[in-house]
């Protein structure tokens, strides 16, 4: 297969997804009497002026950040047909106790940061062990004891923000971890828009986009072209078939599990270490649950995953401007909910259709098919199975 | 991908808007604000659950609604999304609008308003239940509630019209904010009728802000202080109130209310029956208050406004009529914390 036709069935879902979700909320703006096109003209202004503008592109990549690293998470465990609805916890947890670590030591600049960033990730790992061991030992759904294990995280990180860990003073409003000092901190990347000759606003483009990226690139490496994850995609597409050719399948859930929650672990920091420096009870929650979205919306693929992430992003920030506009800002979520919904849908009819290519291919060249069609084929089947 | 989608969403918006084009056409023009108008433009960020909450945010906007009939002008309402994490962004599209002056619905803006309100030297703002003495900010106001005090009176009324001797507190999640209602609560009751009983019980823990949106375990919480002998219980919890209300009608016990006169709101008469006082916080007078300050030039940044007895910023309301026996003590006890003869705590 070209280039070209690879890529054209690797966007033909999300496209499709996309396509219908945006005319179900256009049929819905225009029974609500809204005109659709104004909508979609406040949607995609960023601003009057370039400040603005800057700073609404920001406010984008800021939001996507966290979202790109949950999907990452949530896709790690679809590679291999584990529904890993734990993100939830596994982050939040994460984010705590990297919080408190952070804040209890003083260490030369990158040192202090990268602690932290390990921290995060053995936290998130350990708890997502959790899941793994049950399953693997006693055989428990994994998305039985995911879920629950997110409400004994929320349960422990509010004990913990407000016993051992508590920095702030008495009667402060929002309780908080203590502060991590400065060497402890990402600066923001502001500097290249200068670079670029851009309006530099005074709103930070976090720091942890750099690891962010880092991250991804490592991920897919690790999926796509190395041993293990050939292992895991295969385990993932056939437990049986895999062992019998010598894969462990449940060492396989155990390194699976335990390589989501490290990068879960995560998610919290970009605000973390860019705007708030503490754990606090204004911590962003949710982000685990959107991370099953923004994978889904992203095919399981890293470069899927940040699309999908930056397009959840743009779709969120929008709904302040349309606010201001006096337009439903619901809008956003109607978008937001069916493009899960027809991600579904989506992958199940490019999937058929692409079968059906790969078959046609299969019996012109009556050899083997290529390997292609095996990597197309996947993706549908663990959608379906890891869709409650 | 972001590109490609806008186009589809683009053309799909094109087909849905011309084969429907009478209706859009008809009522598209209607969203816009007006932006020429000479008067206030007030900026209005609301808390997690916007309007519509027939509390906080309402009161809030009702506020608002009443300078505008004193002095006109225009509102822009924004409220946050579902985890609270685009606060600065909203702030930052009222300031750049031209909103001023711009209202932070709840002290969870806090941080948000440390950041974008330096960037607006020219913008008046003003944060609700949260203190800027300390934040270095000369164009921010806080809107602070004695809310200890107004949960005195209602510590005092629910001692009084206790006939179990046996009383309990609800709180939506243990936060400072919620352990002032706690404290002055207690304090009331105990000053009232000393050796009472009261059950204290929160929802959720800080960091949880799900106590304030769950009905169900508010109900569970209160039908366990009815079933082991109270007959009055007093809830700071928000919308999970309503679960409350419903326990006690079921328990045949009564209830009291929090923030805004629930008796008025429940609209629900089984309900109302009930509620026998609530502890106000009048969030919307002190927002009228503050705007109409701002209109006429006093106000002055950096500090904060405290609501109290005195100002009546705070206190009982007697919809429903369930307290009227026992005025004369509530005014008592009033004039004693006014004259500050009584000095209610603010943390259990």
């Amino acid at each position: 297969m070209t280039v070209l036709r690879r890529l054209g069935t690797l966007l033909l879902a999300p496209a499709l997804a996309v396509l219908i979700a945006v005319a179900i909320s256009a049929a819905v703006m225009a029974l609500l009497g809204v005109d659709p096109l104004q909508v979609l003209s406040v949607m995609v202004d960023l601003g009057d002026t370039p400040s603005q503008q800057i700073t609404a592109v920001v406010a984008i990549l800021n939001r996507a950040l966290p979202l790109f690293l949950a999907g990452l998470a949530v896709a790690i465990g679809f590679r291999m047909s584990l529904f890993n609805i734990g993100v939830e916890g596994q982050y939040r947890m994460a984010t705590i106790m990297a919080a408190a670590v952070g804040a209890a030591v003083t260490l030369p600049g990158p040192l202090h940061v990268l602690l932290i960033i390990v921290v995060a990730m053995a936290v998130g790992a350990i708890w997502a062990g959790i899941v793994a061991v049950l399953k693997v030992t006693r055989g428990v759904s994994e998305v039985i004891s995911s879920i629950m294990l997110n409400f004994i995280a929320l349960g422990l990180a509010s004990y913990l923000l407000t016993g051992p860990f508590r920095g702030s003073p008495e009667g402060a409003s929002t309780v908080s971890t203590a502060q991590i000092p400065e060497s402890g901190r990402l600066g923001g990347l502001n500097g290249i828009f200068d670079v670029l000759g851009l309006a530099n606003p005074p709103r930070q483009l976090y720091g942890f986009l750099l690891v962010a990226v880092l991250v991804g690139i490592v991920v897919w490496v690790l999926l796509q072209r190395t041993r293990f994850g050939f292992d895991l995609r295969a385990t993932g597409l056939s437990p049986s078939a895999a062992s019998a050719s010598g894969v462990d399948a449940r060492r396989m859930v155990v390194k699976a599990m335990l390589l989501s929650g490290a990068v879960a672990g995560l998610i919290g920091l970009p605000d973390l270490l860019g705007r708030t420096y503490d754990y606090n009870t204004d911590f962003t929650s949710g982000l685990g649950f959107l991370g099953i979205a923004v994978a889904l919306l992203g095919r399981n693929n890293p470069g899927g995953i940040a699309l999908a992430a930056i397009l959840y992003a743009f779709l969120d920030r929008a709904s302040v401007p349309l606010q201001a506009a006096s337009l439903p800002s619901s809008v956003v979520t109607i978008i937001q909910g069916t493009i899960v919904l027809a991600v579904v849908v989506a992958n199940e009819i490019a999937g058929r259709i692409t079968r059906r290519a790969a078959e046609r291919a299969s019996r012109q060249s009556s050899g083997p098919p290529p390997d292609d069609s095996m990597t197309t084929r996947r993706v549908p089947g663990v959608v379906s199975e890891g869709t409650p | 991908m972001k590109a490609a989608a806008l186009l589809l969403a683009g053309s799909m918006a094109l087909a849905a808007c011309a084969s429907d084009e009478e209706p859009s056409s008809g009522s598209g023009g209607g969203g816009e604000s007006s932006a020429a108008s000479g008067d206030l433009q007030i900026g209005l960020a609301y808390d997690t659950g916007g309007r519509g909450d027939k509390s906080f945010n309402d009161s809030a906007y009702a506020g608002v609604e009443a300078a505008i009939g004193d002095l006109g002008g225009d509102v822009t309402e924004l409220s946050p999304n579902a985890d609270g994490s685009n606060r600065v962004d909203l702030l930052t599209q009222l300031a750049d609008d031209g909103n001023n002056p711009v209202i932070a619905v709840g002290f969870a803006f806090a941080d948000a308003l440390a950041e974008v309100a330096p960037q607006y030297p020219d913008t008046e703002f003003a944060i609700v239940d949260q203190s800027v003495a300390d934040m270095g900010l000369d164009n921010a106001t806080g809107l602070l509630f004695a809310a200890n005090e107004g949960s005195y009176l209602g510590g005092v009324a629910a001692a009084l019209k206790s006939e179990s001797g046996h009383i309990g507190f609800v709180g939506g999640v243990e936060t400072t904010l919620i352990q002032e209602f706690e404290a002055g609560f207690v304090a009331g009751a105990q000053a009232a009728k000393p050796g009472i009983v009261i059950d204290r019980q929160y929802i959720s823990a800080a960091g949880d802000f799900s106590g304030f949106a769950d009905p169900a375990r508010g109900k569970i919480l209160a039908q366990g202080m009815f079933q082991s002998g109270a007959d009055i219980v007093y809830h700071a919890a928000g919308g999970s109130g309503q679960g409350v209300f419903e326990a006690a009608a079921e328990a045949g016990g009564r209830a009291i209310g929090v923030d805004s006169d629930q008796y008025e709101t429940v609209g629900d008469p089984a309900l109302q029956a009930v509620i026998m006082t609530s502890v106000l916080k009048r969030v919307d007078v002190a927002i009228q208050t503050w705007i109409t300050d701002y209109s006429e030039g006093s106000v002055e940044g950096g500090s904060d406004v405290v609501n109290d007895l005195e100002s009546d910023g705070v206190g009982l309301s007697t919809s429903g009529g369930q307290i009227d026996d026992i005025k004369t003590q509530l005014d008592d006890y009033t004039q004693q914390i006014i004259a500050g003869d009584i000095e209610v705590p603010t943390a259990p």
